[in-house]
């Protein structure tokens, strides 16, 4: 462990290492603003308000690949934990980068999905289903491009041999990146009560 | 981490720290006290802004259409801003940055007993997104079309029209101002947690923490816990500006209701979010200068969690009259009237713990006791709000602007003066002027009594809210009115006045006050174990905690309080 900082970040009054703790807090807030969206959405759609009926037009294959890589994106960087807790840089490097390139294809494929929507005449103003389909999917994607970054100033950093713990911190905002596509995925593309 | 490397360790930071430059010092502050400084500044800056607006609004309503010294004519566009950006800035930029950031930052780490927040630059970094939203806000008021006017609550479709707003550009920095306000708090509040709970001094048990700490951080998971939604609602609202999204509009299949939900299931938390970090401050205050326990020291904060839990089910009582469904309103005028409950045992405990107390008026004191008594009338009027019968003729009238002042001004004004005088000697190391503070004291305490009471009245008689003359309403236009009018405007000019009191008696105590000791008020909390003020990295050896913070008086011992870093006596 570094121990640069003040005495303050090394305490752990609880047993768990702050870092730890506050990414918790961070996942904490951040379920409060994707929540609030999921949930105004869902209300809409309880309603009836039209133009819901759009989920149909979403590429189910688009988004069940997309789902698909970045569960797996997510085994990678568990696996570059693994390695970086064995001490083993280099392994854990190279992980991290498959979880980036991980992000990159399904960024990619939302580009791609993007693309075809605004083609067919499909944009943000259409209506409150594409609304809430940018929306949300863009916020998601924000999240996603952000913990990319993030990553990949871990990855040098830790090769350096930096601040290891940070690994497992990025790995567990990187779940719940992937779980709020857990739930955007089925309302965005299955659902259609 | 061993204690013995820790401390060693803080030794060699304070060395390290000691050859800090003005820029890295004062401008790009890693220090939690320097930090906390630059929100107290910011925040009183904000608060002079926010006052102005509130003169300026005042003399246009006691003296219609006459131009108002210092500022010019108030047209009705004008007037409309001035009272949108009053409430926006004394809650987003005055309550918030002061109470929690500016206390929190400066109290939680002295508290508990460490060398700074958890996460350094974090907390940097918050207050530099706090400044750039600040910067955007008063931006607004310069744009075409000038600021926004659509009231803090920013109701669409008034607030996401430019056509209805009549201010395109002031609306969307508006809610991008708020929007990054909610961002800045949120990191700090993340570094405000996970310092109190992980950072704190060996020894200090859940329930060895000041009442202080406790109730800044449970205000800071639910500011945490209610803002989620609105930012998203924040983003709705900017996309439905700028971009054409139609979620708050009906034309576009949008609902406007939704807006006020996500507003006011943030907003009402947000009054317990700026009360609890005063109740927290009061409760220090009144402990010390009793002398006493305080009462209850558990109950107190099982009832700070139980208001915050109802906090989040009473949200719709803003809403009775917006169209809701009064079955829905019957069970939140009960969760309304529930929340009174837990509010009223906390003010028991604490004036049980003044009965019998030997009380010493000192400045923060006289603070602290004049917070209870408005407070009180503020909760009380507000359970006459909560019915939703009385509601549908008091709402947006003058009585609910009186009841909410009421709360809000003993929360920012009065416990951010109680706050100051109380800590100021810790600081800056210098006492401040009693006679000059109790002056100071009456001359606020008294003029805000002679503003708001006679609101009540203003209320009562029909007064509406957000009206820019009353000349044009016959019923509103009587001399009568127009007198109680007057009298609470020229209330409020004597008390802006005496705020010039507290100006100089700051400046001229914080740089020729007398010396303060490291203890001018025989305080138990750790921050009052070292100098004042404090030098980097707090304590030279950091302390161990022995016992709760609120040991006055305890019998058997020859002096009336017992620190909590000193170790039991051998018996």
């Amino acid at each position: 462990m570094s121990m640069h900082g003040p005495v303050a970040t090394h305490r752990s009054a609880t047993g768990v290492p702050t870092g730890r703790l506050a990414v918790w807090w961070l996942m904490a807030s951040e379920i409060f603003i994707f929540g609030g969206l999921v949930a105004c959405f869902i209300l809409f759609k309880l309603n009836g308000t039209p133009g819901f009926e759009d989920a149909s037009l979403t590429s189910l294959t688009a988004g069940a690949v997309n789902t698909f890589v970045l569960l797996t994106s997510s085994l990678s960087v568990v696996m570059a934990h693994a390695a970086i807790e064995k001490g083993d840089r280099d392994k854990s490097f190279l992980y991290i980068w498959y979880t980036i390139g991980g992000g990159f294809v399904f960024l990619g494929i939302k580009a791609y999905e993007y693309t075809g929507k605004i083609i067919h005449g499909h944009v943000i103003t259409e209506n409150l289903f594409w609304s809430f389909y940018y929306t949300m999917t863009g916020l998601h994607a924000l999240h996603v491009i952000g913990g990319m970054v993030i990553m990949a100033l871990i990855s040098f950093d830790i090769r350096k041999g930096h601040n290891y713990q940070r690994v497992e911190l990025i790995g567990i905002y990187w779940h719940f990146v992937d779980l709020i596509w857990i739930f955007l995925f089925p309302l965005l593309y299955i659902a259609n009560f | 981490m061993s204690q013995a490397t820790a401390a060693i360790q803080t030794d060699t930071h304070a060395e390290h720290h000691e050859e800090l430059n003005f820029l890295h010092k004062y401008i790009l502050p890693v220090d939690h006290k320097v930090i906390a400084m630059q929100y107290i500044f910011t925040g009183l800056i904000m608060a002079i802004i926010g006052g102005y607006f509130a003169y300026a609004f005042r003399m246009q309503l006691a003296f219609p259409g006459e131009l108002v010294p210092f500022y010019g004519l108030v047209g009705p566009g004008e007037y409309n801003m001035l009272v949108t950006n009053h409430g926006t800035i004394m809650i987003f930029w005055v309550a918030m940055p002061v109470l929690i950031a500016g206390f929190g930052n400066f109290l939680i780490p002295l508290m508990i007993g460490c060398d700074d927040m958890v996460f350094p630059r974090l907390n940097r970094l918050s207050y530099q997104i706090f400044l750039v939203s600040a910067l955007v806000l008063i931006a607004s008021f310069f744009v075409t079309g000038g600021g926004f006017g659509g009231a803090w609550t920013a109701y669409p479709p008034l607030s996401s029209v430019a056509e209805y707003s009549l201010t395109d550009w002031g609306a969307s920095l508006w809610i991008l101002a708020v929007a990054l306000e909610f961002v800045s708090f949120l990191l700090g509040g993340i570094n405000f947690v996970t310092t109190a709970m992980n950072a704190r001094a060996p020894g200090m048990k859940m329930w060895d923490i000041p009442i202080a700490v406790w109730f800044i951080v449970i205000a800071v998971i639910l500011f945490m816990a209610s803002v989620g939604p609105l930012i998203a609602g924040s983003v709705m609202l900017f996309m439905d500006q700028r971009i054409g999204t139609s979620f708050f509009l009906p034309s576009g299949g949008g609902d406007p209701l939704l807006w006020q939900h996500l507003f006011w299931f943030f907003g009402h938390p947000e009054v317990y979010v700026v009360l609890l970090p005063t109740l927290g401050i009061v409760a220090d205050i009144i402990t010390v200068f009793s002398r006493k326990k305080l009462f209850g020291y558990k109950t107190v904060i099982y009832t700070a969690f139980a208001t915050g839990g109802l906090s989040f089910v009473v949200w719709a009582h803003h809403q009775f009259i917006a169209g809701i469904d009064p079955r829905m309103a019957n069970v939140f005028v009960v969760t309304t009237v529930l929340i009174s409950i837990p509010l009223a045992e906390m003010m028991f405990s604490y004036i049980a713990t003044l009965y019998g107390g030997s009380i010493e008026l000192k400045t923060p004191m006289l603070w602290a006791l004049s917070f209870i008594a408005a407070f009180l009338i503020g909760g009380v009027t507000g359970i006459y709000l909560g019915a939703s019968a009385v509601d549908v003729y008091l709402h947006d009238s003058y009585f609910v602007l009186a009841h909410f002042h009421y709360t809000f001004f003993p929360i920012t004004i009065i416990g951010m003066f109680a706050a100051l005088t109380f800590w100021f000697p810790k600081m800056f190391g210098r006492m401040m002027n009693e006679t000059l503070g109790k002056i100071h004291f009456w001359g606020t305490f008294i003029p805000f009594n002679c503003i708001f009471l006679p609101l009540f009245f203003l209320g009562l008689a029909g007064q509406h809210r957000r009206i820019y003359n009353y000349n044009h309403f016959p019923d509103l236009a009587t001399q009568e009115l127009q007198n109680i009018r007057i009298f609470a405007t020229v209330s409020l000019v004597v008390m802006l006045c005496f705020q010039l009191v507290f100006v100089y008696n700051f400046f001229v105590s914080m740089f020729k006050g007398e010396k303060a000791p490291e203890n001018p008020w025989n305080a138990n909390t750790l921050e009052w174990s070292i100098p004042s003020p404090p030098p980097h990295g707090n304590f030279k050896t950091l302390p161990t905690v022995y016992r709760g913070p609120y040991e006055y008086s305890v019998p058997g011992r020859e002096m009336d309080y017992w620190p909590q870093h000193v170790p039991p006596e051998e018996s």
